[in-house]
């Protein structure tokens, strides 16, 4: 018997897929056929909360609404247009095969669960698939400005992990334009009064009542008042929690409160230690950096990434003669050369530094160059596909990256873990959603580039706005508890006491430092390579610098006033508990895939190793009332269609 | 290489709220590398405060990649502070030297009420684009992507415009407090593309109306162009003028009732 069954056995929760029957290709249309309406004028009876105004929250919140369903929308940012989906820089895949060169869904679907290093659940992934092509579409018809050949059709370009060119882009602001595309979708539901919109306003908590999710408590960041708000359905599209290492490419404000409260209320949580470590961002310059920035990955289409050969080299990167340079990621992986799937470029660029071949004043980043590509396609060209990518390179590196290379070291960028939902994106709580980066279905244990952006899309605009209906359609004309309920109250209460906590904790030291602290340890230890021994080491630490952080807190200002300082408090004290649950995860997955690496579990050339017949599944974690205790529950994943095979991109 | 600036001054606005006075609090950093962003100095005072009990200073900051918009800082009177095409969050200390003093304010307009410190609300912005500043499409029905062409010259200019990330700097560098850029730069993009026709003069008429309900009226005095991070011109607000224009000229409405 394998380990999976075993564990199968052992599940505290049932966890239903409910993956429809039938053919692949056939099953989302299935579904769709077979699922139950609301009548268009009962929509409106019913209230849909949704969390977070990224692509995920912005898109689904703008088609609930266009649909007739009362929808209560939040964000903490100052306006919709701030999340940060915006950031994403080089572009969405789309299985269109405008170019000819023989793309397709399958391909697309193939390329997924490949580079996800199979630990996605298939069913999804080919749903996802099949919903890029309408993405597309639809962010088209709203007036999104992807690139254009000169006859006036859509271009596109290459991405990690794919033979094909399926990624449409806009400049390298892909993800500000489509942000701004379901924005202002979003926005014209708030102009004609289809969406509230509570801006500056941060989920608290999750009110479950007689198992069903029934609201949330907030807090107005401007007044520091707490607030219930009562619903029918509750959706997370709260993004990922890539700060816990601190220093990431996330924004400032990320976190994981909103998915770790629902946790704590009864939510899995899946996969925690699958966490993308992005290969090209700019390296570290200092210790009291705060913020990492990403180069995009599209600068691998035309950049080359190399160190020099000899560990001592002082000469500047256009005096090395090419003898001298070892452009790895050609060498060992002849096939996809720059284009290597992430987890396996970042890991190739830790190995160079680490053995000393590093390069800049740290001797801790690797070079991306472009000299080549200027050589062959003239500086004007390399400008209009890249233009803002180097001028951002060169406000923060302080070097023009036209003259010399970039310096580029991997940082954490994007976190395929997060709550367990099912093929209707609900979590195990009936009526809580998870859509975006805040679930973990779709991207196994590697994201490939380009697939941010289409899963939230097809989150928000395609899947959800059809399985809530599906939620929903019993529940007309039946009363829900109002937000008088004694739930209510004790969610309110436990989270005053809560923040209360924080200011009164008369400690020495901001939250900003404890999460500094803690992001060190789960890098070192949980980052891209990680050991048993480590991650031990990070198990006693973690609980250590948590009951420091309980004692030695200081947080100044007050709860009724605009205090970022608290607001943090929160945010480092949900990090710390999930920090625990990663490294635990991390220790209980024995095997290699993907973003995770078991330095014990690794082919004789250095590649994840995967054990397939022990680990084939998603690990689902339940909250055990302590971080450190958390019960494990297990979905075994079944590969009907991509036939288990080791990765190989060489 | 990095370089370390000595004894800056930092002359900061601090007010606790909206109705309550405001005043200047001077603040000494006296060593941080020219690798530091602006930002991070500001972390680095903030941990210090915290550190000696005193309230943090509030400022509104995200992406620190110059792309989501939050950042919004008054520096030494200029929007964004002195680096041409650059948001507060990409601004790096290399820019000043040692012994400088440094004035730190929030955007000031009337349209832009203060919440604390250095902190503004921003919300007018939401409301131009609510009135209009969208392509209606709803979910669902939309044709192949490729069904219509967009030469690529009017595709460039389009993504110009739409490269705006709603800061507001070109309100607050604006002696009048106008938002035209702003809106100028949202007709610009959606009006040019042609999924944008259908709508393009009661999209000019209704943005244009709910800005004048909110901000100031522009006098062309420019600042707005040389304040933004995303150096988005002012051609943008000529088309803005033009398609108002027309939309009021040739009465649309009464048109389309036929």
């Amino acid at each position: 018997m394998s380990l999976t069954d075993d564990l199968l056995a052992k599940n505290t929760v049932q966890l239903d897929s409910k993956i429809p029957a039938g053919p692949m290709a056939d099953k989302w249309n299935s579904y769709k056929d077979n699922m139950k309406l609301v009548n268009p004028n009962n929509k409106r009876k019913f209230k849909v909360i949704v969390v977070g105004t990224g692509l995920a929250g912005a898109s689904a919140a703008a088609t609930l609404a266009e649909l007739g369903y009362q929808v209560d929308a939040f964000t903490f940012h100052d306006s919709a247009r701030r999340a940060h989906s915006i950031a994403a820089q080089g572009g969405i895949n789309g299985a269109k095969n405008y170019k000819g060169d023989g793309d397709s869904i399958h391909r697309l679907f193939y390329d997924t669960v490949k580079g996800g290093d199979f630990r996605a659940r298939e069913a999804n992934v080919h749903r996802l698939a099949e919903n890029s092509v309408d993405i597309i579409d639809q962010m088209v018809a709203q007036g999104v400005p992807f690139a254009r050949e000169y006859g006036g059709l859509l271009d596109n370009r290459s991405f990690g992990g794919a033979q094909v060119s399926r990624t449409f882009y806009a400049r390298g602001q892909t993800g500000q334009q489509l942000l701004l595309g379901a924005y202002q979708q979003f926005s014209r539901q708030v102009g004609l009064g289809g969406i509230r919109l509570f801006n500056r306003t941060e989920l608290i908590d999750i009110v479950v009542i007689d198992g069903h999710a029934s609201g949330i408590v907030v807090r107005d960041l401007v007044t520091g008042e707490l607030q219930s708000h009562a619903a029918h359905a509750v959706v997370l599209a709260t993004g990922g929690y890539g700060n816990a290492f601190f220093l990431s490419t996330n924004a400032m404000a990320c976190n994981v409160t909103a998915a770790w409260r629902a946790h704590r209320k009864g939510a899995l949580f899946a996969n925690p230690c699958y966490t993308q470590i992005h290969p090209t961002c700019i390296p570290q310059s200092d210790d009291s950096q705060s913020k990492l920035t990403l180069m995009s990955e599209s600068l691998r289409n035309d950049g080359r990434v190399w160190v020099p050969t000899n560990p001592d080299e002082t000469r500047p990167a256009h005096e090395v003669p090419e003898n001298e340079r070892d452009y790895y990621l050609e060498r060992l992986y002849p096939s996809f050369g720059n284009l290597a799937p992430r987890d396996i470029s970042s890991r190739a660029a830790k190995r160079a530094v680490d053995k000393g071949l590093g390069v800049g004043p740290k001797k801790n980043g690797v070079y991306l160059d472009f000299a080549d590509a200027i050589q062959r396609l003239g500086r004007e060209v390399v400008e209009e596909r890249y233009g803002n990518l180097f001028q951002m390179y060169e406000r923060i590196a302080g070097e023009n990256p036209y003259e010399q290379p970039m310096r580029i070291y991997p940082a954490s960028h994007y976190t395929m873990g997060g709550l367990w939902v099912d093929y209707e994106l609900m979590t195990n709580i009936p009526g809580l959603y998870a859509a975006g980066e805040a679930n973990f279905s779709d991207h196994g244990a590697n994201r490939l580039g380009a697939s941010a952006l289409m899963q939230g899309l097809s989150d928000g605009y395609f899947v959800l706005p059809y399985t809530i209906g599906n939620y929903l359609a019993p529940m007309l004309n039946k009363a829900i508890p109002g937000t008088d309920h004694p739930e209510f109250k004790a969610a309110e209460e436990a989270a005053r006491l809560r923040f209360n906590g924080y200011l009164a904790a008369g400690g020495t030291k901001s939250p900003d430092f404890f999460h500094r602290e803690l992001g060190k340890i789960i890098w070192d230890y949980c980052g891209m390579e990680r050991t048993e021994q480590g991650l031990e080491k990070a198990l006693s630490e973690i609980p250590a610098l948590y009951e420091e952080f309980k004692k030695d807190l200081r947080v100044t200002g007050s709860g009724e006033s605009m205090n970022q300082t608290l607001e943090k408090a929160g945010r480092v004290d949900d990090f710390f508990q999930l920090g625990m649950l990663m490294c635990q995860d991390a220790l209980d997955r024995k095997e290699s895939c993907g973003g995770h690496f078991r330095a014990e579990f690794q082919t004789d050339d250095g590649e994840a190793l995967r054990d397939d017949d022990n680990y084939c599944h998603v690990s689902a974690w339940e909250w055990g009332g302590d971080p450190m205790k958390p019960n494990l529950n297990v979905e075994k994943l079944e590969f009907e269609e991509v036939h288990l095979a080791t990765r190989s991109y060489k | 290489m990095s370089n370390h600036l000595k004894n800056i001054t930092l002359r900061i606005w601090r007010q606790a709220g909206p109705n309550v006075k405001g005043n200047f609090e001077n603040h000494v950093i006296d060593e941080i590398t020219d690798e530091a962003s602006f930002l991070e100095m500001l972390d680095i005072l903030n941990d210090k405060l915290v550190h000696e009990g005193k309230e943090a200073v509030v400022f509104d900051h995200d992406c620190r990649e110059g792309i989501c918009g939050t950042c919004s800082l008054m520096i030494d009177g200029q929007a964004h502070g002195p680096q041409r095409g650059t948001a507060t969050c990409q601004l790096h200390m290399r820019q000043f030297k040692s012994n400088d003093t440094i004035t730190v304010e929030p955007w000031r307009a009337s349209a832009f009420p203060l919440i604390k410190d250095l902190m503004v609300d921003r919300s007018a912005f939401d409301r131009i684009i609510e009135s209009g500043g969208y392509i209606t499409a709803d979910t669902g029905g939309a044709p192949d992507a490729n069904l219509i062409p967009i030469p690529k010259v009017i595709a460039d200019a389009a993504m110009d415009s739409a490269e705006c990330i709603g800061c507001g700097a070109c309100v607050a560098a604006c002696p009048n407090g106008a938002a035209n850029l702003f809106t100028g730069a949202k007709i610009a993009h959606l009006n040019r593309l042609p999924q944008g026709q259908a709508e393009r003069y009661s999209r000019a008429e209704a943005m244009v109306e709910t800005m004048d309900e909110h901000f100031g009226s522009c006098t062309n005095h420019g600042e707005c162009e040389a304040a933004c991070p995303k150096e988005i011109s002012i051609d943008v607000i000529a088309l803005m003028h033009k398609d108002y224009r027309k939309a009021k000229f040739s009465n649309r409405k009464d048109l389309a009732r036929g």
